[in-house]
């Protein structure tokens, strides 16, 4: 096919390249070509948040990002959580605090929750539901979400103290 | 002591019923692991995208599909005149009627499927759509139901036009679906015409959309060479999914199997059979390749199970202290286009009858006329057992209107008229038998908890200076758990649940269930009924379901059918096991069965603890030759449940608002929700379903509403017009419970997940009138938007600062 480009990135710390249209959006590069269907896609127009990814330090909705734009980037998504076989504190506190029902959302909640705490260690109630306002969630309420948050910002916190 | 504690260890191990078990399913959701189906990928696998009606109403001049069909990357376009060769181009609907799967010479309503483009990948599949040249002639569009039995109306179904019944009772117009009634019309009337105090109010219930995060979607793949079609699908109810493939295609049921995995959120979106799967069946028989439909957020809440659209009017006649004596209730229902959404048969209004609630009136007529417009079809959906949420809508909106007249406290009212503890099971005078309930109790917990004496009181000095507070009640009874196969069916299917339970040589379990999860954590609540049942530990029971060739037949998930129907299916089940176990263990030890007595997690010799049989053990002597004479191998049972009755769940919530009279900025100052769903298998679980119900109620009073325009036009079909609550906004939950057990559940549980939807509504609706119930306001209807809150305060020219 005529006019493709090829794209090099970097997905959760590993080197990927893409052939793509340059109409491709980032979030059909990563969940059709790189089988990282963590990802999800809710609305195609940035409201619903299941697709956020963290993009070079920020948030994003990866079904209004170009993948073309994401040449020599580094991409974190839902997959890159896990290391070692341990699990991110958020991932933990999701669990942990019921933040989660059918699952949907929550890729986009823990990446999104993910730039809130790296910006934002300590956040209150109405920070985290202010930051997390971007992604929504049809089952939970929210309101377990932000004890999930709210448990893995303690988390990190107790283990910086520590270390 | 020592035995004691060696019990509660015991019991611990199993994290059987009413322990707040950790969830099994988040291991693979918080590591994106999830299997949803956009995320199934199969070998040749083409994309499916539809052609959709610009128009609400129209008749097709002629479809021209070359350009489209000369693109690179696409296999076929097909339409109507395609399907219509197999006989597939109509299709049975799961409410009894028929729908179009691709438009056959007309369309009726904005988003109709016209055509399906199958491409390469989503975005060929995208463009070719945009190249499939139709041609329309536009008919004029009836979008006001109450237009649409006028004698000039035009007729929407022409392909039904001449039947005088679609499938529930005679019909007296071409527009006309069916009239329903429930109660005695005459003895009610004459109670109307002597009462000493009667009330009206019309009551709408606008039309929204359930609007599950993911969309619909569907993987159709058939195999030429074994003639199986595999069928993975976002469906609450694979099984029913199955038998109308099956009614429709002519392919045997056993070559079809349908998958239903993950699925993100379905709210009854998810129940209905959509034109999109049957077109991606068709496609994949004739391309011989997988073909994957997805629908985009816009054909979803423009064309998928919608709910609600009932256009009520509520009357109430009681005695001068607010007792009342009788009710009427009447609603015009519009479903749209077809009548596609799920209904028994013989209630064809679904669960409305319920609308007596937790009251105990005498009297009581209810009449429904479901009607034909030129929009998308459905109406049962949204966390709503069968118009349900219309019926409580009604009555705890309409037992405020009645509080107001008579002069009577919105609590005590309710306290008034409650069915009292000692009339249980208690029968409506419309015919349903409530199980169990204890409201005069529920009522005044929650009102303690809130001081609602305090709240009056403030609320009396707040409308001393202006302002606006808001307290609002609600006492709901609800009906779930369809149900029992002598009222409930669908296409002739009884409305029965099942499990199976095998148990393996060392003690560990399987259960297949009829039911299929969307969220509700099914994987972990199932296997603490069973835990508890068999002295088995629940991480060692696997849960699955939603794969028809492994799973027994069931009606699916909705309506909180699953505790109520599978729940009971599981724990009878397990039970039946337990018996056979029990002759095991007799034999193995040489006593009689009556010498036997259960004990968590084994049968121990009565009087002499120190001899038993651990059911770990006696899973391993199942598998062996030691049984008692006659006895088969293996520790395995199955249970079809047909329920005796529905379930009645019930609930006391207050809500307090406070409104800004100049802008209209409605603030939930607080919600206390105590709920009772009898049994309580995951506490955990419990509170998750109650905060989502809870914010969908929210998203409901206060923002949601489809409106079109009087041409039948979608006017705010995306995320960017349709709310949806996002964190910021939602409300914080205060929950509680009593706890009152089914008397005819196995384990006496009710199902909970609705609840929080049907009761939560008219608590914020009540709320946002009583703001203005001393103005004299009696009613308002939803959403209440801070726009049409403030217009109330316009026409009640408070919305002005002095000397503005």
């Amino acid at each position: 096919m005529a006019n493709k480009r090829t794209v090099s990135f970097k997905l959760n710390g590993n080197d990927v390249d893409a052939v793509v249209e340059p109409r491709e959006l980032l979030i059909h590069t990563l969940r059709e070509r790189l089988s990282t269907t963590g990802p999800h896609i809710g609305c195609e127009t940035s409201h619903c948040g299941a697709c956020t990814v963290d993009l070079d330090g920020a948030s994003v909705k990866s079904c209004t990002v170009l993948t073309v734009q994401c040449q020599d980037a580094d991409v974190l998504t839902i997959e890159g959580f896990e290391k070692d076989g341990k699990l991110h504190a958020l991932q933990e506190g999701f669990t942990q605090e019921h933040g989660l029902q059918c699952g949907y959302c929550t890729p986009g909640m823990i990446t999104r929750a993910y730039r809130l705490l790296q910006e934002n260690p300590n956040p209150s109630e109405e920070d985290i539901r202010y930051w997390m306002a971007g992604n929504l969630c049809r089952c939970t309420g929210y309101q377990n979400i932000v004890k999930a948050v709210q448990y893995a910002a303690e988390k990190l916190s107790s283990a910086q103290e520590v270390s | 002591m020592a035995a004691t504690l060696d019990l509660i260890e015991r019991e611990n191990a199993l994290q059987g019923l009413g322990v707040s078990r950790l969830r099994k399913e988040d291991a693979r959701f918080i590591r994106g692991k999830g299997t949803y189906i956009d995320d199934l990928q199969l070998p040749g696998m083409l994309f499916g995208a539809i052609v959709r009606s610009p128009y609400a109403h129209a008749r097709i001049k002629s479809i021209d599909k070359d350009k489209a069909l000369a693109m690179p990357g696409v296999a076929a376009v097909l339409t109507a005149d395609d399907l219509r060769p197999l006989g597939l181009h109509w299709m049975p609907t799961i409410g009894g009627d028929t729908q179009a799967v691709l438009a056959d010479e007309k369309v009726c309503f904005q988003m109709q499927e016209v055509a399906m483009v199958i491409a390469s990948d989503r975005y060929t599949a995208a463009d070719a759509a945009d190249m499939v040249v139709v041609e329309y002639e536009e008919l004029p569009a009836i979008v006001d139901p109450h237009k649409s039995m006028d004698a000039d109306a035009p007729i929407i179904r022409e392909d039904i036009a001449d039947k005088d019944e679609v499938s529930h009772g005679k019909r007296t117009h071409p527009n006309h679906i069916f009239t329903w009634e429930a109660g005695d019309k005459d003895t009610t009337d004459a109670v109307f015409d002597s009462a000493a105090v009667t009330v009206k109010e019309e009551i709408l219930n606008p039309r929204v959309h359930p609007c599950p995060i993911e969309t619909c979607g569907c993987v159709a793949s058939f195999d030429k060479v074994t003639g199986k079609l595999t069928v993975n699908v976002t469906s609450q109810v694979p099984h029913l999914f199955r038998t109308v493939v099956a009614m429709l295609s002519g392919i045997p049921e056993s070559k079809i199997r349908i998958i239903g995995s993950d699925i993100g959120g379905g709210f009854g979106n998810k129940v209905p059979i959509y034109p999109g799967y049957v077109i991606a069946i068709v496609a994949s028989i004739v391309t011989g390749v997988p073909i994957k439909w997805i629908e985009s957020r816009i054909e979803n809440i423009s064309t998928t199970g919608f709910a609600r659209d009932y256009h009520g009017i509520g009357e109430l006649a009681a005695d001068k202290d607010g007792r009342i004596k009788a009710l009427r209730f009447f609603a015009l229902a519009d479903h749209g286009a077809f009548n596609s959404h799920v209904s028994a048969t013989v209630l064809p209004a679904g669960l409305f009858s319920i609308c007596t609630g937790s009251y105990d009136i005498p009297a009581a007529y209810c009449r429904v006329d479901a009607v034909y417009t030129n929009k998308a079809p459905g109406g049962v959906a949204y966390r709503c057992s069968l118009r349900v949420t219309e019926a409580v809508y009604l009555i705890e909106r309409m037992i405020d209107v009645l509080a107001q007249k008579v002069g009577v406290d919105k609590a005590e009212i309710r306290r008034r008229n409650f069915i009292k503890e000692d009339m249980f099971p208690y029968t409506t005078s419309l015919g349903w038998t409530v199980d169990s309930g204890s409201y005069h109790n529920a009522l005044d917990k929650v009102l303690r908890a809130v001081d609602y004496e305090g709240l009056l009181k403030e609320q009396a000095e707040k409308r001393a200076n202006g302002e606006l507070m808001g307290i609002g009640i609600s006492t709901f009874t609800e009906i779930v758990g369809a149900g029992p196969t002598k009222v409930c069916d669908i296409l002739g299917i009884g409305l029965f649940d099942s499990c199976e339970i095998r148990v393996n040589p060392t003690g560990s379990a399987i259960a297949r269930l009829g039911t299929m999860s969307q969220g509700q954590g099914h994987a972990t609540t199932y296997a603490q009924i069973i835990a508890t049942e068999l002295g088995l530990p629940s991480d060692e029971i696997q849960i699955e379901e939603g794969d028809t060739d492994k799973a027994p037949y069931g009606a699916g998930t909705w309506g909180s059918r699953s505790t109520p129907v599978a729940g009971a299916a599981a724990a009878l089940a397990a039970r039946k096991i337990r018996a056979k176990a029990k002759t095991i263990a007799a034999h193995l030890m040489e006593v009689g069965e009556a010498d036997l007595e259960w004990e968590v997690d084994r049968f121990n010799v009565k009087g002499n603890p120190t001899q038993s049989k651990t059911m770990k053990e006696i899973a391993m002597v199942a598998h062996t030759g030691n049984l008692p004479d006659g006895m088969e191998q293996g520790l395995d049972a199955s249970e079809y449940y047909d329920p005796p009755n529905l379930t009645f769940p019930f609930g006391a919530y207050v809500c307090v608002v406070d409104i800004d009279r100049f802008t209209g900025e409605t603030k939930v100052r607080r919600f206390y929700a105590l709920d009772d769903c009898g049994t309580r298998i995951n506490p955990m679980i419990i509170e998750g379903q109650i905060h989502g119900g809870l914010t969908e109620a929210f998203a409901v009073a206060f923002g949601q509403a489809i409106p079109f325009d009087e041409n039948g036009n979608h006017l705010g079909n995306s995320l960017m017009d349709y709310f949806l609550p996002t964190s910021f906004e939602t409300p914080h939950w205060e929950t509680d419970e009593t706890v009152t057990p089914s008397p005819h559940h196995p384990i006496g549980a009710k199902g909970v997940a609705e609840s929080p939807h049907v009761g939560g509504i008219p608590c914020f609706s009540n709320a946002v009138v009583d703001a203005f119930a001393h103005l004299g306001v009696t009613h308002m209807d939803m959403p209440h938007t801070a726009f049409r809150v403030w217009q109330q305060c316009k026409a009640l020219g408070i919305d002005k600062r002095d000397g503005a």
